[in-house]
């Protein structure tokens, strides 16, 4: 079995990698490109990189639902060519002049391809036209800045005006500490943007993925009318080394999961990857009391 | 105002004699009624909340505790909520609104605690609630940092019409020693990022998040607790009695406003 496991790493590195080989028996286990196998960060099991991304991301072995860019989100999601997306060229400023954010910000822009951490605009999921916001773990781990807090901020507003409902995916390590108060800040400036169109009777699809925690655990994504979560994912208020610190002895594995906030009453439910955009549209249905309801319907799974 | 580093002002609101919310209730309100429990859970003694009166004006408050001793630290949980004290808060906040009364909001935590029970019960979603309730609430709010202002356990007492703060208090996303921490590795470089961080009264009313600052007692408010309680007072009269004159509907506006416009970003395509 194992033999099967090598003979097929050695395969693939022979076919598909073009690389060249490292030479040098010291280095020989590091001829195995790092983009060939996906290693789960909750199971530790290794898996081929295109099984891994046939499987849209998710642990093979133990059904973590890995991160995904916000693009790949998109196509997962939004039905193709619907999108339009809003605000794309807010970026952040340094207003606190901290040592080497705008260098982050840079090389944050390099790495995601994005230019914050939070991409928003409107598509249609089978035809429901809805505001959607979904965050970028990849730049600078989703934390929430100016940017960040003023378009979900704008989307929301956005949602309000066009009588649409928002479906947010969130993905942060919470406030941007480079911003300072004025990120503490973003927390109340997007809470009340859901307050309001809370007020105004219409729907919050609130989507938890991996990681999220901190200042947007602490605001929009738990004001959700509907709280999703993806399994296996991170979901809480404080870092869990900060805790074992506090308590002085280790936390168990499932400590912060989606199931334990799910079993602790904070999310409504949990939803596979593969069923995700299907249960979407059918909670927007379930909204949606305009006379074209027809159009797009699909098939439960 | 005064020029003191943020360090030099940390070290002020740090001193053990600094007061307490629990000094200036008796210095500056005539009666003060505390009431506990959040109906849900329990009672949290990192939060106190009542009915107290203003030169005879009823108004609610709630505040942060912070103790001066082992013993008081031990009961306030060194002023670190649990979600049950967030909740109490909401509970008071709602009652202070269906009987008109104004609410007085003081900050002095290091932010909420940060434990098991804290998660298993909610201690995200009970601050994103506070945040989002009180911008609904239909009565005026003023919120008064007292000493530190900590991050999310603060912001749950920190929605609000006015925003004021004492002379030397600070509020921040996080911690100086946290800061270090995750910067250099090192909290013991805390005096480094105190100055980074931009968390002085001033530093606040510069970026606009606060709207004025109250005067201590020369040398820090532990000097001279009832001239401070006399300052912090008559700030509360002015502002309440300014607050009072606006509709209900023009309040929540503002209040929506007033925190809406914060935030600094480049907003084109050519800055990028």
């Amino acid at each position: 079995m194992l033999d099967d496991f090598f003979n097929s790493i050695k395969s693939r590195i022979d076919y598909d990698n073009k690389s060249k080989p490292v030479k040098g028996k010291k280095n020989r286990k590091m001829a195995i490109p790092p983009d060939l196998l996906f290693k789960c960060p909750r199971c530790q099991e290794l898996t081929f990189m295109d099984e891994f991304e046939k499987n849209q991301k998710v642990c093979i072995e133990c059904n973590y639902h890995s991160r995904l860019s916000s693009k790949e989100r998109i196509n997962m999601i939004i039905d193709e060519g619907t999108f339009i997306e809003y605000d794309e060229y807010l970026s952040s400023k340094n207003p606190l002049n901290f040592p080497d954010y705008d260098k982050k910000i840079e090389q944050a822009k390099l790495t995601s391809s994005e230019n914050d951490a939070v991409k928003t605009g409107e598509g249609e999921i089978f035809s429901k036209l809805s505001v959607i916001i979904i965050m970028e773990s990849n730049f600078m781990m989703g934390s929430m800045g100016s940017v960040v807090g003023e378009k979900i901020s704008r989307a929301f507003e956005n949602a309000i005006e066009k009588k649409l409902s928002v479906v947010l995916f969130s993905a942060s390590g919470g406030a941007r500490m480079q911003e300072g108060i004025i990120s503490l800040m973003q927390m109340a400036k997007t809470s009340a943007a859901v307050s309001k169109h809370n007020d105004a009777g219409l729907l919050y699809i609130s989507v938890m993925t991996d990681p999220t925690t901190g200042g947007v655990t602490a605001s929009f994504a738990s004001l959700g009318d509907i709280i999703i979560a993806e399994p296996k994912i991170l979901i809480g208020f404080a870092g869990r080394r900060v805790i074992e610190g506090t308590i002085k002895q280790k936390l168990p594995d499932d400590f912060q999961t989606a199931e334990f906030m799910l079993e602790h009453g904070f999310v409504d439910m949990i939803v596979d990857r593969v069923n995700m955009k299907n249960t979407l549209y059918n909670i927007l249905d379930l909204h949606d009391f305009s006379e074209d309801t027809d159009e797009g319907k699909l098939n439960n799974e | 105002m005064n020029d003191l580093s943020s360090w030099a002002k940390i070290n002020i609101i740090r001193e053990k004699d600094r007061p307490t919310i629990k000094d200036y209730i008796h210095l500056m309100f005539d009666m003060y009624y505390e009431f506990h429990g959040d109906r849900y859970f329990g009672d949290d003694l990192a939060i106190t909340g009542g009915i107290a009166k203003l030169d005879g004006m009823p108004v609610t408050i709630i505040s942060n505790v912070k103790g001066k001793n082992i013993e008081e630290n031990k009961q306030s949980n060194f002023g670190m909520a649990h979600p049950e004290g967030y909740r109490k808060a909401l509970r008071l906040a709602k009652q202070a609104e269906k009987f008109k009364r104004p609410i007085i909001c003081f900050i002095d935590t290091p932010g909420a605690f940060c434990g098991v029970e804290a998660e298993q019960r909610g201690q995200g979603e009970a601050i994103a609630r506070n945040i989002m309730s009180f911008f609904n609430l239909k009565t005026p709010i003023i919120s008064v940092v007292l000493g530190e202002g900590g991050s999310g356990g603060a912001l749950a007492l920190g929605v609000c019409d006015r925003l004021a703060m004492l002379e030397n208090t600070v509020y921040s996303v996080i911690s100086p020693r946290g800061c270090a921490t995750i910067l250099w590795k090192d909290p013991s470089k805390e005096k480094k990022a105190a100055d980074i961080m931009k968390i002085t009264a001033e530093d606040l009313i510069s970026f606009k998040i606060a709207d004025n600052i109250i005067k201590e007692s020369f040398g820090g408010a532990h000097k001279d607790p009832e001239k401070t309680a006399c300052n912090l007072k008559e700030y509360l009269n002015k502002t309440i009695s300014e607050l009072l004159e606006k509709d209900i509907e023009t309040l929540l506006i503002n209040r929506y406003n007033k925190f809406r416009k914060i935030g600094e970003f480049f907003e084109d395509k050519s800055s990028l």
